[in-house]
């Protein structure tokens, strides 16, 4: 079964995640590509304690993403693929092959971002990032819970490509 | 538990004033807690709020709501860095009532009967069968 949702999200693990999508993907498994996360067994820790019993939680680099897609993919549970922002994302799909859609989640407010979203706020690097990993064919989307409506990049940022003369 | 520093309540979009706002309204102690939120707050964000709140009141505890939620993981992520700390996730009204109540002594005993209180509190009532 192939990782059903390549999400990114500035909350990484939390409520939308394993409650939002998690209930009715029926998933049984999260990867978090974290470079930050996957060398910390303490996060690592404190994540698993979080999030239901029957829900496994997978840490990688990007390094080790790109190496272990292929055996998650084959995993016959549900599965959910989540970066803490865009260009972590970027780096995994340069490298990994396969990915045909990703969502973003929630990139929240921070100086030199603009709002596009109530929960999507982008800076000029991230939507050039987000043009690169749509560029290789991916569909980008932005949608925080299931039952909002996918918005295209198109929609979100302006007509002129980011990063375009 | 009277001098106490007030107790945060950090929750998902407006729950944790509503909380304080209903345990001010059924005992006059809304005053023992600060309420949160993470609203429009990234995971850093939500963390950085959270640190200085508990610095600027010499919190001792925070309540949380949800344990696989961002405002949880934050408050974790602080136990590893303030020594005493007490984290309490799956918050309901009847903890918080018992907490702002409390006659225990230490914070540690306050919490104790607070979730005891809490647990309980979470009931299946029914009614007689249906008759179909």
């Amino acid at each position: 079964m192939p990782i059903d949702l390549y999400r990114i999200d500035d909350r990484l693990i939390h409520g939308q995640v394993v409650v939002g999508w998690g209930q009715p993907m029926n998933l049984g498994f999260i990867v978090l590509v974290d470079d930050e996360a996957a060398a910390s067994d303490w996060e690592q820790e404190l994540y698993r304690m979080g999030v239901p019993a029957e829900m496994e939680v997978y840490f990688a680099s990007v390094d080790d993403a790109v190496r272990r897609v292929d055996e998650w993919r084959a995993d016959r549970r549900h599965g959910l693929l989540l970066t803490g922002d865009i260009d972590t994302m970027r780096r995994f799909t340069d490298r990994a092959t396969g990915v045909r859609a990703v969502n973003v989640g929630g990139i929240h407010h921070r100086v030199g971002r603009t709002e596009r979203l109530r929960y999507l706020f982008l800076n000029a690097d991230e939507e050039r990032a987000l043009r690169t990993i749509e560029g290789r064919g991916i569909v980008v989307t932005a949608q925080d819970v299931p039952s909002a409506k996918p918005a295209r990049l198109d929609d979100l940022i302006d007509g002129t490509r980011a990063g375009a003369p | 538990m009277s001098d106490a520093p007030k107790a945060i309540v950090l929750a998902h979009g407006d729950l944790a004033a509503a909380f304080v706002a209903a345990v001010d309204l059924i005992t006059g102690r809304g005053d023992r807690f600060e309420p949160l939120s993470n609203r429009g707050l990234g995971s850093a964000e939500i963390d950085e709020m959270l640190r200085e709140r508990v610095h600027a009141l010499g919190a001792n505890v925070v309540f949380t709501d949800l344990p696989a939620g961002s405002c949880n993981f934050a408050a974790c992520r602080l136990l590893k860095d303030r020594r005493g700390l007490i984290v309490v996730t799956g918050v309901n009204l009847s903890t918080l009532l018992q907490y702002a109540t409390s006659s225990d002594a230490s914070d540690a005993d306050a919490v104790a009967t607070a979730v005891a209180r809490g647990g309980g509190a979470l009931r299946v009532l029914t009614g007689p069968p249906r008759a179909d």
